[in-house]
Parts: C-alpha cells; sequence; structure tokens
C-alpha cells in the first residue's frame, strides 16, 4: 500500500456465498458480506500520529463486555460500543470525523475490492493437502507412505535440509488477502455488499473490504 | 433459511407453471445472435428437477432425428421467456432417467388423467 494513495474501506462479517444472474442471464457466484454499519472512531493525521488512518468499529457488543479502556476510547468519539476496531491507512483520512457512519454504499458495482480475513484453521495437515504434492504411489510396493512427501534433502552434500522445505504443518488461520475482487451489488438498505467469488474465513467471519491496491495504484 | 436466501429472493420467478418430471413441456429460450434476439423452443419431457432456490434446474430431454438431446435450464434464469406446459405425465419417480435407455413405445410416458393431485 503506498502511502499517500487513498482507500475506501469497510469492516463486515462474510455471510455466505450464493450466486445471482447478471444482465445477459450469465450466473455470477457471490459472496454476500454484511458490510457496516461502520462507524469512525479515530481519525489519525500525520501532524499527530506520524501517519494518516481512520479507525473504523464494526458489530455488536454486550455494554458489560467492553472492557474500560474500549469503552474510554469509544466514548471519546461519542458513539457506541463495538466489537472490532480497525485501521484503514488512506490519505484522505481528514475528511472523515470522529462518530461518521459509514454504510455500504461506500463501494459501488463495478468497484474493484481487496478482501482481507482469517482462513478457516485446518489444524495439522499433511503435505498433501497443505501443499499439494501428489503423495506416493498407491501400489509398487509403497507400504504405510501414501501420502508421504518423498525425500526432503539429498545425502552427504549438502547434508542437511534446506530451510523453507515444505513440510507438513499448521494450516489456515491466518490472515489472507484476495486482491482486485469485483463488487456485482451494494445495498445501502441492508448494508449487504456482493462481491464476486470467494473470500477467505467462515460465515459470520470478520472481513476487511478495501480498495483494490491494484486499482488505485494503477489509476493513479 | 439460509441469511442469503434475501439476497436471492429478488431474482426468484414465480411466472412458470408448476411443472415436473415427466411433464411435456415447451422452453422458451431467448438466444442472443450479434445484436439481435430471438425465441428458440426447445419441446421434451423434464427429466429431473435439482437443486433449490435460486440454483434449482431442470432438464428436458428430446429425441431429435433419432439422436437423444438433453438440455439443462436454470429455473430461474432471465433467458427463459416462457415455459408452456403441453401434458402432464403420469410417472412415480422423481429422476426419469431409465427412459434414456429406452426408444420407441417403451419410452412413451403415460399422461395423467385426473388434473386433480399436482
Amino acid at each position: 500500500m503506498t502511502r499517500t494513495a487513498t482507500f475506501k474501506g469497510l469492516l463486515g462479517a462474510k455471510l455466505g456465498m450464493t450466486q445471482i444472474f447478471d444482465e445477459n442471464a450469465r450466473v455470477v457466484p457471490v459472496t454476500v458480506i454484511q458490510a457496516g454499519p461502520n462507524t469512525v472512531t479515530q481519525v489519525k493525521s500525520p501532524e499527530r500520529d506520524g501517519y494518516s488512518a481512520v479507525q473504523l468499529a464494526f458489530g455488536d457488543i454486550k455494554p458489560k463486555r467492553v472492557n474500560k479502556p474500549r469503552a474510554g476510547h469509544f466514548a471519546k468519539a461519542g458513539v457506541e460500543a463495538r466489537r472490532h476496531l480497525v485501521e484503514l491507512r488512506t490519505a484522505d483520512a481528514g475528511e472523515y470525523s470522529p462518530g461518521q457512519e459509514l454504510k455500504a454504499d461506500v463501494f459501488a458495482p463495478g468497484d474493484r475490492v481487496d478482501v482481507v480475513g482469517v482462513s478457516k484453521g485446518k489444524g495439522f495437515a499433511g503435505v498433501m493437502k497443505r501443499h499439494g504434492f501428489k503423495g506416493l504411489s498407491a501400489s509398487h510396493g509403497t507400504e504405510r507412505k501414501h501420502r508421504s512427501p518423498g525425500s526432503v534433502g539429498a545425502c552427504a552434500t549438502p547434508a542437511r535440509i534446506f530451510k523453507g522445505m515444505r513440510m507438513a504443518g499448521h494450516m489456515g488461520n491466518q490472515r489472507v488477502t484476495v486482491l482486485n475482487l469485483e463488487v456485482v451489488k451494494a445495498d445501502p438498505d441492508r448494508n449487504q455488499l456482493l462481491i464476486r467469488g470467494a473470500v477467505p474465513g467462515p460465515k459470520r467471519g470478520l472481513v476487511m473490504v478495501r480498495s483494490s491496491v491494484k486499482a488505485v495504484s494503477t489509476s493513479g | 433459511m439460509q441469511i442469503t436466501d434475501v439476497v436471492e429472493r429478488a431474482q426468484l420467478r414465480d411466472d412458470l407453471p408448476d411443472f415436473r418430471p415427466g411433464d411435456t413441456v415447451k422452453v422458451h429460450v431467448r438466444v442472443v445472435e450479434g445484436s439481435r434476439e430471438r425465441i428458440q423452443v426447445f419441446q421434451g419431457f423434464v427429466l429431473r428437477r435439482q437443486g433449490g432456490g435460486l440454483r434449482e434446474t431442470f432438464s428436458v430431454r428430446k429425441v431429435s432425428f433419432g439422436v437423444g438431446v438433453e438440455r439443462t435450464f436454470p429455473v430461474h434464469s432471465p433467458s427463459i421467456a416462457k415455459v408452456e406446459l403441453v401434458t402432464r405425465g403420469d410417472v412415480r419417480r422423481a429422476k426419469l432417467y431409465y427412459l434414456r435407455e429406452r426408444t420407441g413405445r417403451a419410452a412413451k410416458i403415460k399422461e395423467k388423467r385426473s388434473p386433480a393431485r399436482t
């Protein structure tokens, strides 16, 4: 992300996928995102904070679940407490004001966006699932090693395994960004965004939708 | 109910007749040729209905010049101009795959006489 560009963004929850027909009667796979309402809780400026950003809040939370420091932070902005806080780096942060509410109409159909989320956790996964290895042969004498990676190194030279060798391990449950997706529809009444294609995370998972890095950098 | 059903509801069609496997139908399909649009009719019997909500599809089978032709349409697709119900069939299965192996008289579907049970 370049520091001078302006980005638009919204926090939301993934609701699930479905499909709709476009104007040419073609089927479009879409992810439905409950995008907002978001409230602006803080505006960071280069003079005060060294960089320019907007802090967005999203999601209902019981008031007694909000800890004291956070409650104070929300009170300062004069807004109801929310569950999630995320900062959006953008050059035009000065145009936002604390307490402002953002709805799904921040984006329009045809906009290009990136979606950031936390992928579904897969636990400790083997190399076939985690890295797409082919595994070993089903027959030809293979015994109890059908899903194993095979050889991971050479012999006396180099006499070690190279760093970064792809092996079994924890998969998923990490921050994933999907770049350059198309906004199919924005519904400010229901605060829903329809985005073409899949986005990371489970249903009801938190996702951040923001202007696409690729679209912003090529347009200016 | 799924949360995403709300999104689909706007595009669901209720102007199509209630047809089921075994019925003979004429499907009027919008075909775009360049800038021109015309209607093509595909007549045959409904082989199956599959899926739910906006994703529901149905397959129509006909025998054209001795060759069996099956076409699958999304029920709620805007490219379907109209579905005409020609006859109601009397069948005891939801998927009529067994008719693929039959020809001539054996492939005939009995017509439903009483219009009551739909």
